[in-house]
């Protein structure tokens, strides 16, 4: 073989090479929105530290396909028209390989028509329904619920058993809080609850003592609201000022917020009595979540973000896990071979297996109704007794009754 | 459901709302409606005075005591903010003054930014005796937060009434908002009776500040939540009216309140902004303004 031949293609062949080499050396970029200000801000920062987490103990294993990852998260501020534009640019300008959904219902739902359109994986995170009327058959939410019926059901199946006849609803006038409204109206009228009160209340209201006045006049025997985390603590507020009356047996059921962990130390003692839906509470073993928790109290600390993160921060961390469980076993970044995998497989986390169903939904949900008892006034650490949060649904999880009136569970 | 009952609640309570939404809109009465300052950052600054009034609770302060107390602070933060702006954009004309409205955008951005970064993004509250308690009367229930917003919304309100025009240097505010070249022949110094009234404006709007955290959770963002609001209950009042203040803000509180009872709680915002341009299309100088 002449020179002249066999130079031009060792260069070609050293290119290839090198250019293989850099490929294998560039990171898996990994790309979402989050809320880190704006009324979800304390909850979108807590759960992206879980996600920094995952990705520095993924990063430390070898990364994903032998390539670091590479996390870019900005913030959304919790205003919807800001992620399409978030997106594009993670997308057009960033180049990210994979994408995890902003936490929320609120500010997903402007992405979803553009995840379709593009025919991409996008992981959940703990929006409520977005996907119902889209259809992506691409999405797999890390939330413990699929319909509105899984939601409401456990509380108000709860205030059924307790002779319940009727029902007030209060809902916050934005997506997340319509959707649920919405289901647990039609289950409402299933289960032949009479709706006494029924109030959708702007983003915008300063003080609901109005409102909670009207409910009290209305004399429901159960109290469903569904509201942001600024809402629900100006809410508690003014059940504990004004009172609700005391043909209530049962409050609460989709208060966002309380579970967050400032918002609970604030309220305190006014938390008791009410019943509200939470992904995990101390006491429901899932295997790894204990240890997760303690790494998170530290990191938290340093972050000064939610000390206790039961909310959020380990269905984040899931994510994680789903997108390393999945990427690993099939050894692909391709998003249909992903999510194939996703659909077909028991996915397994730091809070339990999960399998989705065809809606990309979790097939079992595991949404918690608890009660509050015994809050006591400034103490964080309290909230680490699984007596301060009562179980009463679903019966796998349940470590109690409930008490009523909300009147008497409030010991008031 | 309709009953006289919940019509009356729905009044009392709209008077207290109301009073709390011309606490809030007092300092603004001031700094725009008299001094023509386009002062966008003044829900921020009450927001700030809310956080000071926060991080002195956390010192044993009661939340009203830290509200006056954070009131000279203000004062002076309020001078020295004019003074900055009178330097770089009013003195320089009405276009700088357009350009004026940018500075004030990005006080509010920066104050904003600046409770995230020293705050972080979570709720602050204060605990105080009269949060989370009510005042039983008639049978009804008043939370004694908004009694206390409304106490000091009419405490601000007379003693801003009689200050303008009862002292040399309150007529003198109100002569510079008339006429300030007038006020210039007569030998003062508008400049330095502007930046008074806004250190006053300012002064003021840590007590609203206090308020703010005393009637409900505060969080940095809080202030968009205010902009439409306070705008509203200074232009509906006439700009610079103290009593139209408080008059306008207990319009905007009962209207609300009775629309919330009535007709739904989906129909409250339309109401604020329904009501100004009614007032707008019949009185283009406000309810009070001359």
């Amino acid at each position: 073989m002449k020179l002249h031949r066999v130079i031009p293609t060792a260069l070609a062949a050293a290119a290839l090479l090198f250019s293989g080499v850099a490929a294998a050396q560039q990171p898996v970029k990994i790309g979402m929105s989050m809320p880190q200000t704006g009324s979800l801000g304390a909850g979108g920062k807590a759960a992206l530290l879980a996600l920094q987490m995952w990705v520095e103990d993924v990063n430390a294993k070898g990364g994903l396909l032998g390539r670091k990852v590479e996390f870019i998260a900005y913030d959304d501020q919790t205003n919807p028209a800001l992620t399409p534009g978030i997106y594009t640019k993670l997308l057009d300008v960033d180049k990210v390989d994979l994408l995890i959904a902003p936490y929320g219902t609120v500010p997903t739902a402007p992405i979803m028509p553009l995840v379709k359109q593009r025919d991409l994986l996008l992981m959940g995170n703990f929006s409520f329904q977005v996907n119902r009327t889209v259809q992506h058959d691409k999405w797999f939410n890390n939330a413990p619920w699929n319909n509105a019926e899984s939601w409401s059901a456990g509380f108000i199946g709860t205030g059924q058993k307790l002779g319940a006849k009727s029902i007030a609803f209060l809902a916050a006038d934005q997506e997340f809080a319509q959707n649920l409204a919405n289901g647990a109206r039609e289950l409402a009228k299933k289960a032949g609850l009479q709706t006494v009160y029924n109030q959708n209340y702007p983003p915008t209201t300063v003080d609901f003592s109005t409102m909670i006045r009207a409910i009290r006049a209305a004399k429901p025997d159960i109290v469903f609201v569904m509201s942001y985390p600024n809402d629900s603590v100006a809410i508690v507020r003014a059940v504990n000022e004004i009172g609700v009356g005391d043909s209530v047996k049962l409050f609460g059921g989709g208060m966002v917020g309380l579970q967050f962990t400032p918002i609970m130390e604030s309220l305190g003692s006014s938390l008791n009595g009410i019943v509200n839906y939470n992904s995990w509470v101390p006491g429901i073993q899932y295997p790894g979540i204990e240890e997760f928790l303690k790494r998170y109290a530290k990191r938290a600390a340093e972050a000064k973000v939610d000390p206790l993160g039961f909310y959020l921060p380990p269905f984040n961390y899931a994510i994680g896990q789903m997108i390393e469980q999945a990427v690993t076993a099939t050894k692909s970044l391709d998003h249909k071979v992903l999510a194939d995998y996703i659909r077909k497989n028991e996915m397994k986390t730091i809070v339990g297996p999960i399998r989705y169903g065809p809606d990309g939904e979790w097939a079992n949900p595991r949404v918690v109704q608890a009660q509050f008892r015994g809050v006591v006034d400034k103490n964080v650490e309290q909230f680490r007794d699984p007596k301060k949060f009562v179980v009463l649904y679903p019966d796998t999880f349940k470590t109690g009754d409930v008490i009523a009136p909300f009147e008497k569970a409030r010991g008031k | 459901m309709f009953s006289f009952e919940l019509l009356l609640e729905a009044i009392l309570f709209g008077v207290l709302l109301g009073c709390f939404y011309a606490a809030v809109s007092i300092g603004l009465s001031v700094s725009f409606g008299l001094l023509d300052v386009p002062h966008v950052a003044h829900p921020a600054i009450m927001v700030f005075g809310a956080y000071c009034t926060y991080l002195l609770g956390t010192y044993g302060f009661d939340p009203i005591v830290a509200g006056i107390v954070l009131m000279p602070v203000f004062f002076l933060l309020g001078v020295g903010v004019y003074r900055f702006y009178y330097e770089s954009f009013e003195k320089r004309g009405t276009e700088a003054g357009v350009r004026g409205l940018a500075f004030f955008f990005g006080i509010a951005f920066i104050i904003e930014v600046g409770l995230i970064l020293v705050f972080g993004v979570d709720q602050r509250m204060v605990q105080a005796p009269y949060i989370g308690t009510s005042l039983s009367l008639f049978g009804y229930r008043i939370p004694y937060r908004l009694v206390v917003a409304f106490g000091v919304a009419l405490v601000l309100t007379a003693a801003l009434t009689v200050y303008f025009s009862k002292t040399f240097l309150g007529r003198a505010i109100k002569a510079v908002a008339q006429d300030e070249p007038a006020l210039r022949l007569m030998g003062a110094n508008p400049v330095r009776i502007k930046q008074w009234a806004f250190g006053i404006a300012t002064g003021v709007s840590a007590l609203a500040g206090a308020m703010l955290i005393i009637v409900g959770p505060v969080e940095p963002a809080l202030d968009r939540l205010y902009i439409g609001r306070t705008f509203c209950v200074v232009v509906l009042a006439g700009l610079g009216s103290m009593t139209g203040t408080l008059a306008a803000g207990l319009i905007l509180g009962i209207a609300e309140s009775i629309v919330l009872t009535l007709f739904g709680a989906s129909w409250a915002p339309a109401v604020a902004f329904g009501l100004l341009l009614i007032v707008l299309g019949i009185r283009p100088q406000g309810l009070f303004g001359r």
